[in-house]
């Protein structure tokens, strides 16, 4: 090196210029002989900037076609420290490139780097980190493992960035360094800021992804942090969520995945097996508590739902298959439109997007049959796409689409694209056999394209018809004939063989042509493909055992010839036939079953979709992709049995590790813009150098001790970081104090929002007090100065709280009717107040349109006066007012007014029969409009149900004047379940999608039974349909009075009369189906109680239990 | 992750390679070439590849292959979006996404591959931030960068990247201040025999061309934003805004940017803007067969319909064409079979008709099928869906924008069977 450079400064730059200077970077490569190289030499040595940069451009074109450049590595790295940015970076990438073929030279550059891992500047300290950590030399690993430790501890988010991608390079390098790279990662996930949090997950992912561990603490930080992430990142921690969510939560769909796996399976033909399944696990269910979604589990729905809209297809199809693996079944449903989406993109991601869709359809087919017509196929799509385009068609179909597919695929069956026709008649023939109703005309339509021209086509069809007919052979004797007349023209060896094995099977049904065409094949025998000549083998054995006396000679003719056949597969074949079918005195007693074995009724072929199943693979991965297991694929893990404990996602508010919020970045960003140019290095290098070097003699020391160490040694270096750091720390002040001011704005404004808002769900409830302590510490001093930047940072806040109670009023919703869980319970004041001013309010507004009485009036009181006489406690029940206002009907809200604009919508389930539908349960709605304008045709629109629920909408309201509140009721068939009612609700401008899910002890009338019909009707319900639990009784359940109101409390049940005092007995109807409910509490010493409910219906039956349990114990 | 990229073009060659990790020897596009030569049509090359020891993930864009290696499980569209989005880039700088282009700034397309990728995973993928580190080539500068031998790359701080909104630089200032939007709308649709519509919806989008100086924040409003069922933005836009209020409220990229797309799904009604009248059948006796196409204007709401033009896939036995237009012109291509008749303007009065016979290869049978229209047609001033943008406002600058809104519906993949 030193020699070259002398010849360098004898020869001086300027001189060699105009040589060079002609010659563009493209030009010169393709000769790669030496003297080019000599010439690249001398230009890197040369003192002038603009020759070096020039020698660099053509390395690196060398580089990118792929030539080797290896042997100019000494000229290149010394140019490592070069003021030119530009020449700077490319010998970057010159050295990333060949650092791990020359390690020793490689070396020379790494004090540079260290030199830069000091630099006060962020984006000089990371790219110097990133570059470190690109060369792959294992001599430095212990360089950079303290590197990356200090970096993960840096000030700025974006070296703690690049510090989480080093994580990987170095894992890579050496995995032995895993242990310690894990508690980076660990740091590192603690992380509060979006830049980071991608990166680290990635790293997560590659070093340790099942460390499943490390996430519980950050789980709900990376949920909420995740729409700001960038879109890479999101989609790596959606895919590490997914996984998350799986082994921590239990399976949404736990009571109705039986219902839907027995529906699912009759398709596919059940079997035996199956039902004893079934069985078994309908006696499981029956123990199993009703299902409570975790808050935490709600959270990661609720905040990757927006992310559907991205316009990085990657992160929809994250989206999708959380949803799809994650997803209550009802709420699967909204990926359809995102991924149908998707379809319009370039053809490579239609193809992933169609593989995915195509899984999904098999497990969920309604999800996408609104969608049907976009996977219709268009002549330009490329082959591939029509294929799987057809699969998914084909999987959607059912009795009711199946014409409109037909005639679809009709169009097909012309394509020019013979593959493509083919996998339409094998689509056909999947319909055909899944949808019984359309087996003929299938059948017809593929008899008809026999006679087609394309030879391909009749092949495709001959396979398919053999297929179809081997599930009803008597009905079509005439095609079979039809078919044995295309042996002469068909050439196909598959449609061959296929006809072939049809008239053998089938033989009896055409007793006269049969041994003609055995006759005909005889002649042909030797000229046949292989598989042909097997089947005409089977078709003389079959012939000989039904028709001896007309094939004898000839079946005797085909064996021979097969005797002495080239394959060794077909002379077995001969040789194993002959010994069975023709009688010698050696055969013994096989031969008497040779008819059977031969013409045993063989079971129909199922025709099923490549598809069925892949779903064990995580949708959207490779190895779902390919089918197969890809290397470093995180096996989807099953839903556990009962949820671990949840609590280990509680973080402790005071952290220790400081937090580095979203202002940092900006504030950074404005003082940088002082300072110097990129990459510069215009500082001494005595000084730094020396320091460097003594960091990372001290750290290789103390490198293999664990890493509580690590944070010391962090702060003695930021110590011997002299001047600069200092002022580091004071940034680091004022950024607290801006931090300060936009948590006390935020803080202003949330109790207001609370008062308004109602609950919070716990979990960011817990997270939220933690920050207002914190800011209650600091609060004081700041005054109003407020920089624009931050201004805006306020506003993302905003959004993002709004977004947070917002949901959180979403959550309830959803969790209220469930059960009603004890820690509500003081929220619940606060509600009352709203609940009573309403109630007011329709006092007021007697004279509504609707017919059914306003006045919620205990509906139990009225008809229960008659059954309850005589005993001690009506007239307490008789005057709803006194009693607590757990008697009284509990509002629920449909449409909060600042989601609403406005317009506040609450509803109840009055219990009144609901008129015109009997088996339709009431649901009484209240209107409210709080704006300044009227507020006009309010109506619904698109009820999105689950099959066989109903919605009888209310009249629709022409008008509501400001300030003015109408109440209207409206009927609802829940089919007896618990599942949400959707719908639009509408006004003259807006649309709201609202759901209304009920209580199960909505889903009940009263029914009036004696004493003696109750004990009569209690013994039919024994056995499964008994559900019995003990429980304590509530402090306030002192007495049967109380006990009554709160069972009727808490279901619409009546009384049923009863002899001991010990017993309370309750009977009512479900709604729907009129099945019998009956509750019984017995009440024992020191508070204890019995529970128990007989109900045929076992789900309503534990979902009821539960509500009681929690009501009674209250 | 990605661990390497190779671009090859469509005659094979392999003119460029760049490896993020260790070094993957080119051999390993064997298996692409094998794939590539059973695929026939570059289209149906499988997107994904799997060799004995990597899976090649290929996108194919403007002529060249994209094809990347990776040694682990990573999500398919990962790989597949961000090989587009370099492609994006690719076209961003240098005008065109094209070998030559390539080939031409190769030092430049290294170093953007460089940053965009770390370690195989994505780094910074805004083309705010990247040129920010890197300056796309102009002519001027190209002129100047040969004189001086200064550079390419930026020696301001990449501080984009630093920024919790990524996608602005810093310090923009414009003399003029301007925001444009394009409403852009394309009829994907399938007509049948009759006419009768099989298969239509709308995709639109909304690009955006904003130069505004400092950070303004923007909102634009619709007059019927109910149209708008199904939607994505880019990462700019406040979801939440959008969800409560049905406005799009954003901190603009600087410069040209696609600010959302939506898609208006068949259910509801959407206007056909053209119907055509064909007929096309071929014989079995003699060597022939006719074609009579005659286009004219449906739901046009009153908007002229341009740059029409009809194109059909010609079954592999038709020979040549002897055609006769009303208006404008065709072509007849006997290697691709592709017969394109371009009209132009659609003028109602006297709608254009193509008229005429085909001559078959003799002794060949009659093709089964006959062929599909293709239909591209361009109307200005008109968003077929009827979407309507009320309103532009900013927030946080002082001075006063132009703005401009744009309409233009466009066929898709617009196509009539016969």
């Amino acid at each position: 090196m030193s020699a070259s450079s002398a010849f360098s400064d004898e020869k001086g730059g300027s001189a060699s210029e105009p040589e060079y200077g002609h010659d563009p970077a493209s030009g010169g490569i393709f000769s790669s002989d030496y003297k080019r190289h000599d010439d690249l030499k001398e230009m890197l040595d040369s003192n002038k900037d603009s020759l070096k940069l020039e020698a660099m451009k053509r390395i690196v074109a060398m580089i990118a076609r792929g030539k080797n450049a290896s042997d100019l590595f000494p000229a290149v790295v010394k140019n490592v420290a070069c003021k030119n940015i530009e020449v700077k970076k490319l010998v970057y990438v010159y050295l990333v490139r060949y650092a791990e073929e020359q390690q020793d030279l490689a070396l020379l550059s790494i004090s540079t780097f260290q030199r830069g891992l000091k630099d006060p500047n962020q984006l000089i300290r990371a790219s110097a980190l990133r570059v470190l950590s690109s060369i792959r030399v294992t001599i430095i690993v212990p360089i950079m493992m303290l590197a990356i430790k200090e970096a993960a501890s840096d000030m700025s988010p974006y070296v703690r960035k690049t510090a989480a991608h080093a994580i990987p390079k170095l894992h890579s390098l050496d995995p032995e360094q895993k242990d310690q790279l894990i508690e980076v990662i660990e740091k590192l996930l603690a992380d509060k800021t979006t830049l980071v949090a991608g990166s680290v997950v990635m790293a997560f992912e590659e070093v340790c992804p099942d460390r499943i561990d490390l996430i519980h603490k950050n789980y709900r930080k990376l949920c909420n942090l995740l729409i700001d992430v960038e879109e890479w990142g999101q989609v790596v921690i959606i895919n590490m969520l997914t996984r998350y969510a799986r082994t921590q939560f239990l399976n949404p769909n736990i009571n109705e995945s039986l219902l839907e796996e027995s529906s699912d399976k009759a398709f596919y033909a059940s079997d035996d097996e199956e039902d004893e399944d079934k069985k078994a696990e309908v006696a499981t269910l029956a123990k199993r508590k009703p299902y409570v979604m975790d808050p935490d589990h709600r959270l990661l729905l609720r905040n990757t739902k927006p992310l559907l809209q991205s316009r990085n297809a990657a992160v929809v199809m994250a989206v999708a298959q959380l949803y799809f693996h994650l997803a209550p079944k009802a709420e699967v449903g909204i990926i359809a439109k995102a991924l149908v989406r998707l379809m319009r993109s370039h053809s490579e991601v239609q193809y992933v997007v169609l593989q995915n869709v195509a899984t999904m359809t098999i497990k969920r087919r309604g999800m996408f049959e609104p969608y049907l017509k976009s996977f219709y196929i268009r002549s330009t799509d490329p082959t591939q796409i029509k294929i799987l385009k057809l699969e998914v068609l084909t999987n959607l179909a059912n009795e009711t689409n199946i014409s409109t597919i037909l005639r679809e695929f009709q169009t097909y069956i012309k394509s020019m694209d013979k593959d493509f026709v083919a996998a339409s008649i094998q689509a056909i023939g999947r319909c055909a056999t899944n949808i019984g109703e359309v087996r003929d005309t299938c059948l017809n339509g593929l008899v008809q394209l026999l006679s087609n021209r394309d030879e391909l086509v009749v092949a495709e069809s001959v396979v398919v018809i053999k297929k179809l007919l081997q599930m009803q052979p008597e009905q079509h004797s005439d095609i079979i004939k039809h078919m044995a007349k295309l042996i002469d023209n068909i050439q196909v060896p598959m449609a061959r063989a296929s006809i072939l094995w049809l008239i053998g099977e089938y033989c009896e049904h055409v007793p006269k042509i049969a041994p003609d065409v055995l006759r005909k094949m005889a002649k042909t025998f030797n000229n046949e493909e292989d598989i042909v000549k097997l089947q005409i083998i089977n078709l003389a054995a079959k012939l000989y055992l039904t028709n001896s006396k007309q094939t004898k000679l000839l079946t005797q003719y085909v064996l021979n010839l097969a005797k002495y056949d080239q394959n060794y597969d077909i002379r077995d074949r001969a040789r194993f036939i002959r010994q069975l079918i023709v009688p010698t005195d050696k055969s013994g007693a096989l031969n008497k079953y040779a008819k059977k074995l031969f013409l045993a009724l063989k079971p129909a072929p199922i025709l099923e979709s490549p598809f069925k199943d892949r779903d064990h693979f995580q949708l959207g991965s490779l190895s779902h992709l390919l089918n197969a297991k890809a290397g470093g694929y995180q096996e989807l893990p099953d839903w556990p049995e009962s949820a671990p404990d949840p609590s280990v996602r509680n973080v402790e508010v005071k952290d220790s590790i400081p937090e580095w919020s979203k202002c940092t970045s900006r504030k950074d960003r404005k003082e940088k813009k002082v300072e110097k140019p990129f990459y510069s290095d215009s500082e001494g290098e005595s000084g730094p150098t020396e320091s460097a070097d003594s960091e990372s003699d001290t750290g290789s020391g103390s490198e293999s001790a664990s890493a509580s160490d690590e944070s010391g040694s962090g702060s003695e270096s930021e110590e011997s970081g002299e001047e600069t750091e200092s002022e580091e720390e004071e940034e680091d002040e004022e950024k607290e104090k801006k931090r300060k001011k936009r948590l006390d704005k935020t803080k202003a404004k949330k109790p207001a929002e609370e008062s308004a808002e109602s609950e919070q769900s716990s979990g960011t409830e817990d997270r939220k007090r933690g920050r207002k302590a914190v800011k209650n510490q600091k609060s004081a001093s700041e005054s109003e100065s407020e920089s624009e930047s931050s201004e805006s940072e306020d506003e993302s806040e905003e959004e993002e709280s709004e977004e947070e109670s917002e949901s959180d009023t979403d959550i309830r919703k959803k969790k209220t009717p469930v059960s009603k869980q004890p820690p509500k319970q003081s929220k619940k004041e606060s509600k009352k107040e709203t609940q009573e001013m309403s109630l007011l309010d329709l006092d007021d507004f007697e004279p509504a349109p609707a017919s059914a009485p306003v006045t919620p009036v205990n509906f139990l009181s009225s008809s229960l006066v008659s059954d309850l006489e005589g005993l001690s406690l009506t007239d307490t029940i008789l005057a709803p007012t006194t009693i607590a206002p757990s008697g009284l009907i509990k509002m629920y809200e449909l449409l909060h007014r600042i989601t609403g604009e406005g317009l506040a919508v609450e509803y109840c389930f009055s219990r009144q029969p609901f008129s015109p539908e009997p088996n339709m349960v009431a649901v009484q709605i209240q209107f409210t409009n709080n704006t300044n304008s009227e507020t006009k045709n309010l109506h619904i629109e698109e009820p999105r149900m689950q099959s066989g629920m109903r919605i009888r909408e209310f009249a629709e309201i022409d008008m509501l004047a400001a300030g003015e509140s109408v109440t209207v009721v409206m009927g609802i068939d829940f089919c007896d379940s618990t599942q949400a009612a959707n719908f639009q609700l509408c006004t003259h401008t807006r649309k709201f999608f609202v759901s209304i899910q009920p209580p199960v002890g909505e889903l009940m009338t009263p029914a009036f039974l004696t004493e003696n019909d109750f004990k009569k009707e209690q013994g039919k319900l024994m056995g499964m349909n008994e559900i019995s639990e003990k429980l304590t009784l509530g402090e306030k359940c002192v007495n049967e009075h109380v006990i009554v109101e709160r069972v009727t409390a808490t279901a619409n049940l009546s009384r049923v009369p009863c002899g001991s005092d010990k017993e309370c007995r309750f009977a009512g109807k479900t709604v729907s189906s009129g099945c019998l409910v009956l509750v019984t509490v017995t009440t024992k010493e020191g508070g204890a109680a019995q529970l128990t409910v007989n109900c045929e219906k076992m789900v309503i039956g534990t979902m009821l239990v539960k509500d009681m349990m929690q009501a009674l114990s209250q | 992750m990605i661990h390497s990229l190779f671009l090859i073009n469509n005659a094979g060659d392999l003119f460029l390679e760049k490896h993020w990790k260790s070094v993957v020897s080119r051999s390993v596009c064997d298996y692409f070439f094998e794939a590539r030569e059973k695929a026939v049509e570059p289209d149906n090359v499988p997107p994904v590849i799997r060799t004995p020891h990597h899976y090649l993930i290929n996108i194919y864009r403007e002529k060249i292959f994209f094809v990347s290696v990776i040694q682990t499980e990573v999500p398919p569209l990962f790989v597949i979006e961000f090989l587009h989005r370099v492609a994006e880039t690719f076209q961003d700088y240098f005008g065109e996404c094209s070998e030559t282009t390539i080939k031409d700034n190769m030092v430049i397309v290294y170093e953007l591959l460089e940053e965009m990728l770390d370690n195989g995973f994505p780094l910074a993928t805004e083309s705010n931030i990247l040129k920010e580190l890197i300056r796309p080539p102009t002519i001027l500068r190209s002129m100047v960068n040969t004189i001086t031998g200064s550079s390419n790359v930026g020696d301001t701080l990449p501080t984009g990247q630093l920024s919790t909104i990524p996608w602005r630089r810093a310090g923009v200032k414009y003399t003029n201040n301007e925001a444009y939007f394009d409403v852009v709308e394309e009829i994907d649709a399938i007509l049948d025999k009759s006419g009768t519509t099989v298969f239509a919806e709308i995709q639109g989008v909304i690009d955006a061309c904003v130069k505004l100086s400092g950070m303004p924040d923007l909102t634009l409003s619709f007059m019927n934003p109910r149209l708008l069922d199904d939607v994505s933005f880019h990462p700019c836009v406040r979801y939440k805004r959008w969800e409560s209020e049905r406005v799009i409220s954003f901190i603009p990229p600087d410069g040209n940017f696609q600010l959302m797309s939506y898609h208006i799904s068949a259910q509801n009604l959407v206007a056909i803007p053209i119907y055509v009248k064909q007929n096309i059948s071929f014989f079995e006796t003699g060597p022939s067969g006719r074609l009579d196409i005659t286009v004219g204007p449906k739901q046009t709401m009153g908007k002229t319909v341009e740059c029409l033009v009809v194109t059909v896939h010609m079954p592999k036995v038709v020979l040549s064409a002897s055609l006769n237009a009303t208006q404008g012109t065709y072509n007849y291509d006997p290697v691709t079979k592709i017969l394109v008749w371009d009209i132009g303007k659609l003028n109602p009065q006297k709608l254009p008709n193509l008229k005429g016979s085909l001559s078959l290869q003799s002794g060949a049978p009659k093709p089964e099928e006959n062929p599909s229209l293709n239909i591209d047609l361009k109307i200005q001033q008109l968003a077929i869906s009827g979407l309507k943008v009320n309103r532009l406002d900013m927030y946080g600058e002082k001075y006063k924008p132009f703005k401009g809104v744009k309409y233009v519906t466009k066929a898709g993949k617009f196509q009539v069977r016969t």
